[in-house]
């Protein structure tokens, strides 16, 4: 890798902290400057450099590698540890690559929302939610993942918030209940873990964790864990908030929120699972699956059903968004190398389907200024390219071969026959059947219906929609044929965490 | 070299197209390039013979998406026959399409083309594909490039027969084919193309008759009743489309997949032991008995074909089902000479579309007084449907016919030769009504008896020559007998070493 050779070799070692900090001090720069394009620009630099830093990490610890890092050289348990394997660089790089790429076309997306002077505001919110779902990704302090958490949900409030819809405030508002309800319960399963242990590092807290097993205390805080990000990733049924949520955010930004946010607390998930409870404990004492399983599934039928019948283009892809989540959660609770490298490599795969689907959907709006379907009809002859785009996306949603959706599909389908699940199997190929159907139903709209008439002249998106949206659709093309990013670092990944258990 | 070549054969239709788009503005450049492109594709199939007969079955890897599972391309005789099948017709569609869509006036002639190309590639993909990941991926690559075509017109016939066209083919492939392959996957631990096949010793006969049934019914291409629904509803394309996809390339890559499936997934010893074809075997009977029955009543001259087309590929189903070396040849047989045999007739239902506006069989009463050399095509093709000598069909018919006599299946042996009675009940009238009834009498005022008035020079020369080629492959019948050798005496043939 280039960019990793023409580094100075102390500047690699600091690459975890110049990360964050990129995002983390554009971030008040853009809201000083009051100049919407000058803070777009300065939001876009930092972004796009975090994802290099993003890569030159992943380039770091590919092959089994970790770093740990020492913020501000107070080594830990007294100072905050920065821990990254490739699971952390993975997701490092879905939360900067599809950031930058959605913020790229961003500019254009906010120009007919607001004034000029308040766009550099906004920017300022999008930098410090990326900024923390970075922090989140890194952290290896049990409390600073809530502390980042924390920022990122309140970043997320105010960004959806912006809707122009005034229903905006009332799903940020159901959002901000929801979400605070979540970090709560988080905050309190920190808190016992530390009054049983006395650390907050999450690799001393695997190690002292093992001998409170049996505690009271210790079931408590996991069960207060599970459900507090249960609902942060909108886990069914704790998925209340996130269709209104997507649905009147405003524009592209709903590409970035489901593209990032369910995943990052997903991540969370994973970690505190594997690396801080211990498999063991989780699956084994605590009975996880059981919970997980069920659910899951109940998500993937019930949300997908309900995708079936939305009128909204944008509700539409959100209900799917929480089917999709279900594919994830199931990958965990099958516990085999098959189904976990599904769940990670579906993470990044459905982050690049949904966003790029998002954001086709958003340069569509960006002409119509409405989402509903009926609005969208016959755009396929007025926007062709975007409708293209959004073709291929969704193609590659329902998991057809040479998309990335494909492979995710079939790792998850194998996770469930090694596990002599047949009726799980069938359920997924049935709810691969319904994704035709909503993915088939807006394509339907799309290319056959007629225009109506006040949208039957809409011009093309503008290029710097376009082109993000086409790098989505590519991507998920690439991704389905070269899966040694995805699917095979994903393998390395369950092997190594199902390994250790 | 040869791996190449294989590369080349994808390429070649899908860089065609490219062009083809690059030369939207020319007519006549495009349409030269469409079939310099055919013919380049046709000599590269052609040039895998000497090794294939050599016994070789060369072999590329393109990429590897999943751990152990490849994107890979192999040639063996069986996907050989069917891509030479494929790529042939393909020359002979093109010359016809241009003047077939020019004759017709048929708008976007552009977009047609490019996906006309890229269904090629994909037949081609799923001819040469040597594991059965590579091949699903192909079969779902022809769904998608051809529903376009099959929606081609855009008004709410072609609509509505482009959603049953995708529902029935998508939701079959994703829902029983994909859950086979997966399923398979998960019992042999490999999902590569081996002669004698993967799956002896490690899947019960129950678990095998599961999945060989959830592989025929998933291969919705194959169009086996109760999933045939989609053909016919794809009639609405034009009719080259119908000629080459719908009689040759979509469907024959239904029924090849089956084909194969049998012979180097399961093994056709296995299958003979197990009696994992059972229920295939019957649906497949009386999909060809019912579907020749409904042909009978179908007034519209493509959805009689269409009909007829059902109940042809589930002889190639039968013979795969029956699982012994007559029947298997019969079936590999019948890919290529009912080819043949159906391309001819949909071209001569798209000349007098063409020539004389006539869609029913009703309105075609002394037509082929007028259309001489379209009907006796159609003559032609006809018999070699119903599989009467001196025409190819006949060899198809009857290896069919020994093979089930071999099985000891007397039932099957009768309800074959009911349905080629069925078949001339269906085709010959049409045949008939052209050249012994008079003209209608405002027709035949318009012009003096004994005037010819045929399609377009482009359409009539394709199908005189597909009529021919019924006549030549009555002659090749023992080559092409003696080069499907290999593999019908399957467990030591040499692709079992790759």
């Amino acid at each position: 890798m280039l960019l990793v050779t023409s580094v100075p070799f102390d500047m690699i070692e600091q690459l975890p902290a110049i990360q964050l900090l990129l995002t983390l001090l554009a971030a008040p720069i853009c809201s000083m400057l009051r100049n919407g394009d000058l803070s777009w620009r300065i939001a876009t630099a930092a972004s796009w450099a975090s994802a290099a830093c993003a890569f030159a990490i992943l380039h770091q610890v590919w092959g089994g590698g970790s770093i740990s890092y020492e913020m501000g050289g107070w080594p830990p348990p007294w100072g905050i540890e920065v821990v990254i394997d490739e699971l952390t660089a993975i997701i490092l790089l879905l939360v900067t690559l599809f950031g930058a790429l959605v913020m790229t076309a961003l500019r254009q997306s906010l120009t007919s929302i607001m004034r000029h002077q308040r766009q550099s505001l906004y920017y300022t919110t999008f930098l410090l939610c990326m900024a923390s779902l970075i922090g989140i990704t890194i952290t290896g302090d049990a409390f600073n993942v809530f502390v980042f958490l924390e920022i990122s949900s309140l970043a997320t409030y105010t960004l959806i918030a912006r809707g122009r819809d005034r229903r905006a405030l009332t799903a940020a508002f159901r959002y901000l209940i929801m979400g605070t309800i979540g970090a709560t319960f988080i905050l309190i399963a920190i808190g016992f873990m530390y009054m049983l242990t006395g650390t907050l590092n999450m690799a001393d807290l695997a190690e002292r964790l093992p001998q409170h097993h049996d505690n009271k205390v210790l079931h408590a805080s996991f069960a207060f864990f599970t459900i507090g990000i249960a609902i942060k990733f909108a886990m069914f049924p704790m998925h209340y908030w996130l269709p209104n949520a997507y649905t009147y955010a405003p524009k592209a930004t709903t590409a970035f929120l489901a593209a990032t946010a369910t995943k990052v607390s997903l991540y969370v998930m994973i970690r505190f699972i594997f690396d801080v409870y211990g498999v063991e404990f989780a699956f084994g004492q605590m009975q996880l699956g059981t919970l997980l399983v069920p659910l899951s599934i109940a998500g993937i039928l019930v949300a997908s059903l309900t995708a079936v019948f939305q009128t909204d283009a944008k509700r539409l892809l959100a209900w799917s968004s929480v089917a999709q989540l279900g594919y994830m959660t199931l990958g965990l609770a099958l516990l085999n190398v098959n189904g976990l490298t599904a769940a990670i490599a579906h993470m990044f795969n459905h982050a690049m389907m949904k966003a790029g689907l998002f954001l086709a959907v958003a340069t569509m709006i960006y002409r119509t200024q409405t989402s509903s379907l009926a609005s969208l009809s016959g755009i396929g002859r007025t926007m062709p390219w975007t409708t293209a785009a959004f073709a291929i996306l969704g193609i590659g949603l329902i998991g057809v071969p040479f998309t990335a959706g494909f492979i995710s599909k079939w790792y998850l389908i194998t996770g469930a026959l090694d596990k002599d699940w047949l009726p799980v199997a069938i359920l997924l190929i049935v709810s691969s059947l319904m994704a035709i159907a909503y993915i088939g139903k807006m394509l339907d709209v799309m290319y056959f219906k007629p225009a109506p008439a006040e949208f039957a002249e809409v011009k093309e998106g503008p290029m710097s929609m376009l082109i993000p949206c086409w790098a989505f659709a590519l991507l998920t093309i690439y991704f389905g044929i070269d899966t040694r990013l995805t699917a095979g670092l994903a393998e390395r990944i369950a092997s190594s965490l199902l390994g250790g258990s | 070299m040869t791996g190449i070549l294989l590369y080349a054969s994808l390429l070649v239709p899908i860089t065609g197209g490219l062009l083809l788009v690059a030369q939207k503005d020319s007519p006549n450049t495009r349409d030269v390039i469409s079939v310099v492109t055919a013919a380049i594709l046709f000599a590269i199939v052609l040039s895998f013979y000497p090794a294939v007969l050599a016994g070789d079955t060369p072999s590329v890897t393109l990429a590897e998406p999943i751990k152990g599972l490849g994107i890979t391309f192999t040639v063996e005789p069986l996907g050989l026959l069917f891509a030479t099948v494929a790529s042939g017709l393909w020359i002979l569609t093109t010359i016809y399409a241009v003047g077939y869509m020019r004759g017709a006036n048929e708008a976007n002639q552009t977009r047609f083309f490019l996906c006309f190309a890229i269904s090629i590639a994909a037949a081609i993909g799923i001819a040469f594909a040597g594991n059965l990941l590579t091949l699903f991926v192909f079969y779902e690559m022809l769904t998608l490039a051809t529903y376009p075509l099959v929606t081609h017109k855009g008004n709410e016939d072609a609509r509505r027969g482009g959603r049953i066209y995708l529902g029935i083919l998508m939701g079959t492939s994703i829902g029983l084919l994909l859950f086979a392959v997966l399923w398979t996957y998960q019992i042999a631990g490999t999902l590569d193309f081996t002669a004698g096949g993967i799956l002896e010793g490690k899947a019960s006969p129950t678990i095998a008759l599961i999945l060989l049934t959830l592989f025929a019914f998933g291969t919705g291409k194959a169009a086996l009743m109760p999933f045939h629904r989609w053909l016919p509803s794809a009639m609405v394309a034009p009719t080259p489309v119908s000629a080459l996809l719908h009689a040759v390339a979509v469907v024959k890559a239904g029924v090849f997949t089956v084909l194969k499936i049998s012979v180097y997934i399961f093994g056709i010893d296995f299958i003979a032991e197990t009696g994992a074809g059972t229920i295939i075997l019957w649906v497949a009977a009386f999909t060809l008995t019912a579907a020749s029955l409904i042909a009978l009543t179908k007034d519209n001259l493509k959805a009689r074909l269409a009909y007829s087309t059902v109940g042809q590929l589930s002889y190639v189903i039968v013979g795969a089902m029956l699982a012994n070396s007559a029947a298997i040849a019969g079936a590999a047989m019948q890919i290529a000479m009912h080819a043949m045999g159906k391309i001819t007739l949909f071209f001569c239902a798209g000349a007098i579309y063409v020539a004389a506006h006539k869609t029913e069989i009703s309105q075609l009463d002394g037509l082929g007084r007028r259309m001489p050399y379209t009907f006796a095509a159609f003559f032609i093709g006809s018999v070699s449907i119903i599989g009467l000598p001196p025409l190819g069909g006949a060899w198809s018919k009857w290896f069919l016919l020994m093979g089930s006599a071999d099985a000891g299946q007397w039932i099957l042996m009768g309800l074959l030769l009911l349905s080629s009675l069925l078949n001339i009940a269906y085709l010959m009238p049409i045949v008939g009504r052209g050249f012994f009834r008079p003209l209608p009498a405002d027709e035949a005022a318009r012009l003096p008896a004994g005037t010819i008035e045929e399609a377009p020079l482009n359409c009539v020369v394709p199908l005189c020559l597909t009529a021919a080629g019924c006549v030549a492959l009555f002659l090749f019948g023992d080559a092409i007998y003696n080069y499907l050798q290999p593999i019908l005496s399957a467990p030591e043939a040499p692709a079992a070493d790759q």
